[in-house]
């Protein structure tokens, strides 16, 4: 496997929000992901891209806290991560939106927005986050009230970010936000990552759809079968032959 | 026609306490599939508790209804602990192991439970002190005293009141979602052993109101009287659909109505062939038939959805 970079960052040196080196995981008695290095900048949204299976959800995971490295290191805000819960990580700033949304199916929309704040204790300003999120997804307004069950997949993700970003979180980790919604749903989902993203905040996205993730991202990473094999500017990344025959099917 | 009434009014007060004791089956089985069979112990444990501190309180010169009020406190943070202690002993290390492992070590917290009451409390029957005025009122021609109207009052108020806390507050909401998806609840900050702890917490303390009520309307009170109890209650739970609060409420309601009714009329039906002491036999037929017919109980949703 060739580890090759499109173009050396070099120039980034701040000081990064969260630092992974030598990750390894094992999940399921399979090394799913073997050694990777990767680095978020305060304010970037950076892409994480590959194909199934590559150990980009493992990835995110394991950020999350939900699953135990096996080895390296996990740096958030120049702590270590080690032995941090998952719960606490979502304290300290670490918000991930998973696989599949995990919304709450049986609790209204209202509720699970509500739980998104359950690491809070700042009523007021809880009171006027939600105000926030319902005037960012207007839709979610209207359905309050509504088991979120009931929702369509389009606005059970956006009920998934919404209640991710009640957390204030300073790093959003997104896994496949896209995944099985209608092209315009992907749109809205896609203008509203920008949004957040201007913001200031810092993002990891994990997608399928390399293209989209690119163009919304100023840098990527290629995954592939559980090393990162190419990284480098977004749209470097969009040009280089490898990431177009490879993801972008041309 | 008295009798219908009679058997009513008994089975109601006797099913609001199933209710109680199944709300704290179901609630360990809605968060985490599990069903912690040591909970019928809990309820001996805490009928035992209240009546040691409702003696030595009486014996004391400690008026009655202070001695009660405080016996109700000590039974239930005895069970408290216990619950917390159950969970964290027996079920916690074995989160993720089979489904068998947790159901095996229930069995066994149930028999040391069983034993250490015994040591500690003896074999025999402890008659429960007559406390509060125990009047009788005829109400259309049926009976009932005192203490099974405030048996009744009482376990419906705690009722509305888990309910209030499940659908109301921060602590129920975080409940709920960690019931839904462990993961996911995480991801929102909630500590779900503390949630769990909680939930058994919870659950215990209902099993000790429901241990002294029990011990309350028999007088009686006894180191194996859980297992009995800890089933029908269990019954209950899986009658009105396990994981569901309402669910256990109405079971335990509908169990008790059952039970009453059938022990009223099984000698009119059988010829006298058989009596009312065949009245524990109702619940197993009942649990049997849901199982059979119905295995996903009154308000229960089926299985798949809980994947």
């Amino acid at each position: 496997m060739s580890r090759g970079t499109v173009s050396p960052v070099g120039a980034r040196r701040a000081v990064p929000l969260l630092e992974v080196r030598s990750l390894q995981v094992a999940y399921g008695g399979i090394q799913a992901v073997k050694g990777i290095d990767l680095h978020i900048a305060p304010g970037e949204l950076v892409a994480l891209i590959g194909s199934n299976g590559a150990g980009k959800t493992t990835t995110l995971k394991t950020l999350a806290g939900l699953l135990p490295l096996s080895s390296g290191q996990i740096h958030y805000d120049g702590k270590s991560l080690h032995n941090i819960e998952a719960h606490q990580r979502v304290s300290m700033g670490i918000a991930l939106v998973p696989e599949g949304r995990g919304v709450f199916a049986r609790l209204t929309v209202h509720e699970n927005l509500q739980m998104g704040a359950y690491s809070r204790n700042d009523q007021h300003e809880i009171a006027s986050d939600l105000a926030r999120m319902y005037e960012l997804f207007p839709r979610l307004a209207e359905r309050r009230g509504q088991l979120a069950g009931t929702l369509s997949g389009g606005e059970q993700q956006m009920v998934a970010m919404a209640r991710a970003l009640m957390s204030r979180p300073r790093l959003l980790m997104l896994d496949e936000p896209s995944m099985g919604l209608a092209p315009l749903m992907v749109q809205k989902i896609f203008e509203t990552i920008r949004d957040i993203a201007a913001q200031g905040m810092s993002i990891l996205l994990v997608e399928q759809n390399a293209r989209l993730a690119l163009q919304a991202a100023q840098r990527g990473y290629v995954m592939e079968s559980g090393s990162i094999t190419l990284s480098g500017a977004a749209g470097e990344l969009l040009g280089s032959d490898a990431v177009q025959r490879a993801y972008l099917g041309s | 026609m008295e009798i219908l009434l009679q058997q009513i009014i008994n089975g109601l007060v006797q099913g609001s306490v199933y209710a109680l004791v199944a709300l704290g089956y179901t609630m360990v089985y809605g968060i985490l599939g599990l069903i912690n069979f040591a909970h019928g112990e809990v309820v001996m444990v805490g009928a035992m508790l209240a009546l040691s501190a409702l003696t030595a309180l009486l014996g004391m010169g400690v008026p009655p209804v202070p001695a009660l009020l405080f016996s109700v406190m000590v039974a239930m943070a005895g069970c408290m602990v216990l619950g917390y202690g159950i969970e964290r002993i027996a079920y916690r290390p074995l989160r993720h192991a089979s489904r068998l492992a947790p159901l095996i070590t229930a069995i066994g917290v149930s028999i040391v439970l069983q034993n250490l009451a015994m040591m500690i409390w003896g074999r025999e029957y402890h008659s429960f002190p007559q406390l509060i005025s125990n009047d009788t009122h005829n109400f259309g021609g049926a009976i009932i005293n005192d203490i099974q109207i405030v048996i009744f009052i009482l376990a419906l108020a705690i009722m509305a009141g888990l309910m209030v806390v499940v659908h109301r507050t921060r602590l129920g909401c975080a409940m709920r979602a960690v019931a839904e998806n462990q993961h996911a609840a995480q991801l929102m900050g909630v500590d779900i052993n503390r949630v769990i702890s909680i939930t058994f917490m919870l659950g215990s303390a209902l099993a000790a109101i429901a241990g002294l009520m029990v011990s309350a309307n028999y007088g009686l009170a006894h180191y194996y009287m859980g297992f009995l109890l800890g089933l029908k209650a269990f019954t209950a739970a899986v009658l009105g659909g396990i994981g569901n609060l309402r669910g256990a409420m109405l079971g335990g309601l509908l169990l008790g109505l059952i039970e009453s009714l059938g022990a009223g009329y099984i000698g009119d039906l059988t010829g006298g062939f058989m009596g009312s002491n065949y009245q524990d036999v109702f619940a197993f037929f009942v649990l049997i038939a849901v199982l059979v017919f119905r295995p996903s109980g009154l308000l229960g949703e089926r299985l798949a959805e809980r994947a």
